[in-house]
């Protein structure tokens, strides 16, 4: 008896140079986002769960059934298992209308044609294309070509929902509203959703769950809040935006791996941890502060990037750090790179969790 | 030092610029011309060359139609010889056609998608009868297939099946010079077909064939059409290799081109007149696959 217990993954394939070696598991109430940069492994995850790749070695289970074996030499081919998957370019069969198209799954159920495109009909309104059924897929905007190809990765109510990159393909423009809109039908769908993305925004709009993925391992997984506020790698650190470090700590002072040593508040961290600081804490001083920061080192300035109302100077020194002032502030210290300045930040800017 | 005054000098060569601005329009136009090589080559050696090649084309084709026989055009054209000729070159062509689309679309599978080795042996053994004069084609099918050849004297035996001097046999010779155009035109067709597709089909639930008839065939579809017009066309005009290995026997082995060749000794302007037919023909294919072939060259 199957019952719905989610996705159980052990992954473990080799792709050319890349090592894809995952263990995961996705519940049936949730959206698992698995963020990662290109060529992570993202999508050859997918097409593993998908089974239009066998593990090397591992295990995938979908609601108590047993996917792939290697073990066992068990392997359910895509097509019996009851998965939907929405595809980076959406691959619409172009010589199918879109009702067609969201059909073809039911046809290929044996699902007599009428009824059939009644069904896809009836989806193709719930994403607000009922007026476009009889288009063909490049009579389509990239956005309605979108939802024409979430409505059929979703017409047969599959027990595992698939999405590579949904919006990746999509304008700017497009890319909010469109988002917003696949938000309420990943909300509605049940079964197990994974959700694979390069999009930070993606990540925080439209999953309950996030797994970071790089070169082919998992080096985080957690809620977004979780993931954003302690970061364990540069990657993630990128994205949120925060300066990260990890050294070993001792009484109130975390030695980096990178050289330097940063003073932090609390005491009680000790062992292996990651250290990270946001710009925004980081001043720039000409001259050797004298305060309360604890932490101040001299170092050049090498980039300087103005985002909007803020700028983003880069430091090297003993400890590299990226520092956000103003453009009035940088104006006035002159910032440009080569010029030698002071770094401050508070001990109580630093935060520290363990590695 | 030396390199500074290198690019010392080169700032001054930029810096004289301007004095070359009167030249500006002579190099533009050399600019313009440039993008033909043969610009190069003095244009009255192009003009020649250029018009004698197609004077040696047209010319033939000139000389067959103004040689027709146009007042007799419709007698000589249902005479007994030339519908019979007619009747069994439309049934061959499109047999060989058939069988080279049943055995020519799983052959060029296995050579766009199968990863195996020696393909490219099997790619060119399929490519051989494309240069191979039909002639030879024809006596290579008469020690395989004829009563006393290395198949077809068990099939003879065993069977009682015999192709030479058979209708079959047409069938035969006219399928093994078709084939290589109608497997090539399709291994070329699938090597394009983006097999994401595929995948997507399979994700929707469709079992292998399924992808094969509802999607493959259909992104194949104008490949394998362009590849059935190219080998029926093949097919149609063989000549050689028909003629030395199903013989020349009316109504059952003399196909159009043989009775041209044939009745060039008796009936000239029949000849004639049945040499149109197979121009027709000929223009015909060349129209209908005028955008896939023609366009690519241009």
């Amino acid at each position: 008896m199957k019952t719905d217990t989610g996705l159980e993954a052990s992954v473990r394939v080799q792709r050319g140079a890349l090592t894809l070696a995952v263990d995961f598991a996705a519940g049936p109430d949730q959206v698992v986002v698995v963020l990662g940069p290109n060529g992570a492994g993202k999508t050859t995850l997918l097409r593993v769960l998908a089974g239009l790749l066998a593990v090397d070695s591992g295990r995938v289970v979908l609601d108590g059934e047993v996917l792939d074996d290697p073990a066992t030499g068990s392997f359910v081919p895509a097509e019996r298992r009851a998965i939907g998957m929405l595809f980076q370019d959406y691959l619409l069969f172009p010589f199918l209308s879109a009702r067609d198209n969201v059909a073809f799954g039911l046809r290929s159920q044996g699902i007599r044609k009428a009824n059939a495109r009644r069904r896809a009909e009836e989806w193709l309104a719930r994403v607000g294309l009922a007026d476009r059924a009889g288009a063909k897929p490049h009579e389509l905007s990239g956005g309605q070509a979108q939802r024409v190809a979430l409505a059929r990765a979703l017409v047969s109510e599959p027990r595992l929902l698939l999405l590579d990159e949904p919006l990746a393909a999509l304008d700017a423009g497009a890319r909010a509203e469109i988002r917003r809109e696949l938000r309420r039908h990943l909300d509605a769908a049940r079964g197990t959703r994974v959700l694979v993305t390069h999009d930070p925004v993606d990540a925080a709009v439209l999953g309950h769950r996030l797994v970071v993925l790089e070169e082919g391992r998992i080096v985080q997984e957690g809620s977004h809040r979780d993931v954003s506020a302690h970061p364990r790698s540069r990657y993630v650190a990128d994205l949120v935006g925060v300066n990260l470090y990890r050294g070993q700590a001792r009484r109130g002072v975390v030695r980096l791996a990178g050289g330097g040593e940063l003073t932090v508040a609390s005491s009680e961290a000790t062992g292996e941890v990651f250290a990270t600081v946001h710009p925004r804490a980081v001043a720039i001083h000409l001259a050797p502060p004298e305060g309360s920061p604890r932490n101040r080192w001299q170092g050049r300035v090498t980039d300087v990037d103005t985002l909007g109302d803020r700028v983003r100077v880069r430091i090297d020194g003993p400890v590299s750090v990226i520092a956000e002032v103003t453009p009035t502030a940088a104006g006035e210290l002159g910032l440009g790179p080569g010029r030698e300045v002071w770094a401050a930040v508070k001990a109580t800017d630093v935060v520290v969790y363990p590695a | 030092m030396s390199g500074r005054v290198r690019r010392s000098g080169s700032l001054n060569d930029t810096g004289s610029l301007p004095p070359d601005a009167d030249g500006m329009p002579a190099s533009g136009t050399r600019a313009r011309t440039r993008p033909h090589p043969g610009g190069r080559v003095p244009l009255a050696v192009v003009l020649v060359g250029g018009a004698a090649a197609l004077f040696f084309f047209a010319l033939p084709l000139a000389g067959l139609l103004g040689r027709a026989p146009w007042s007799r055009l419709v007698d000589d054209v249902t005479s007994p010889v030339a519908r019979d000729a007619l009747r069994l070159s439309l049934i061959c062509s499109v047999c060989a056609t058939a069988l080279a689309v049943v055995f020519g679309v799983p052959l060029a599978w296995l050579l766009a998608r199968a990863d195996f080795r020696g393909r490219a042996l099997v790619r060119a053994l399929v490519l051989l009868p494309m240069v191979l004069p039909p002639v030879v084609g024809g006596v290579a099918l008469l020690r395989a297939f004829s009563r006393t050849g290395l198949v077809g004297e068990w099939l003879y035996d065993a069977l009682g099946i015999q192709f030479t001097f058979h209708t079959s046999g047409v069938v035969l010779a006219e399928a093994f010079v078709a084939m290589p155009f109608l497997v090539l035109t399709v291994e070329a067709g699938l090597r394009a077909i983006d097999t994401r597709y595929e995948d997507a089909a399979a994700t929707l639930g469709a079992g292998q064939w399924t992808r094969f008839w509802r999607v493959t065939l259909r992104f194949l579809a104008p490949s394998l059409a362009a590849g059935a017009a190219l080998a029926w066309a093949r097919a149609l005009g063989e000549f050689g290799a028909t003629i030395t290995f199903a013989g020349n026997i009316q109504g059952r082995t003399e196909t159009l081109p043989l009775a041209v060749y044939l009745q060039l000794e008796t009936n000239q302007d029949l000849a004639i007149t049945l040499s149109l037919v197979l121009l027709a023909i000929s223009v015909a294919v060349l129209v209908l696959l005028r955008d896939r072939w023609l366009g690519a060259l241009r």
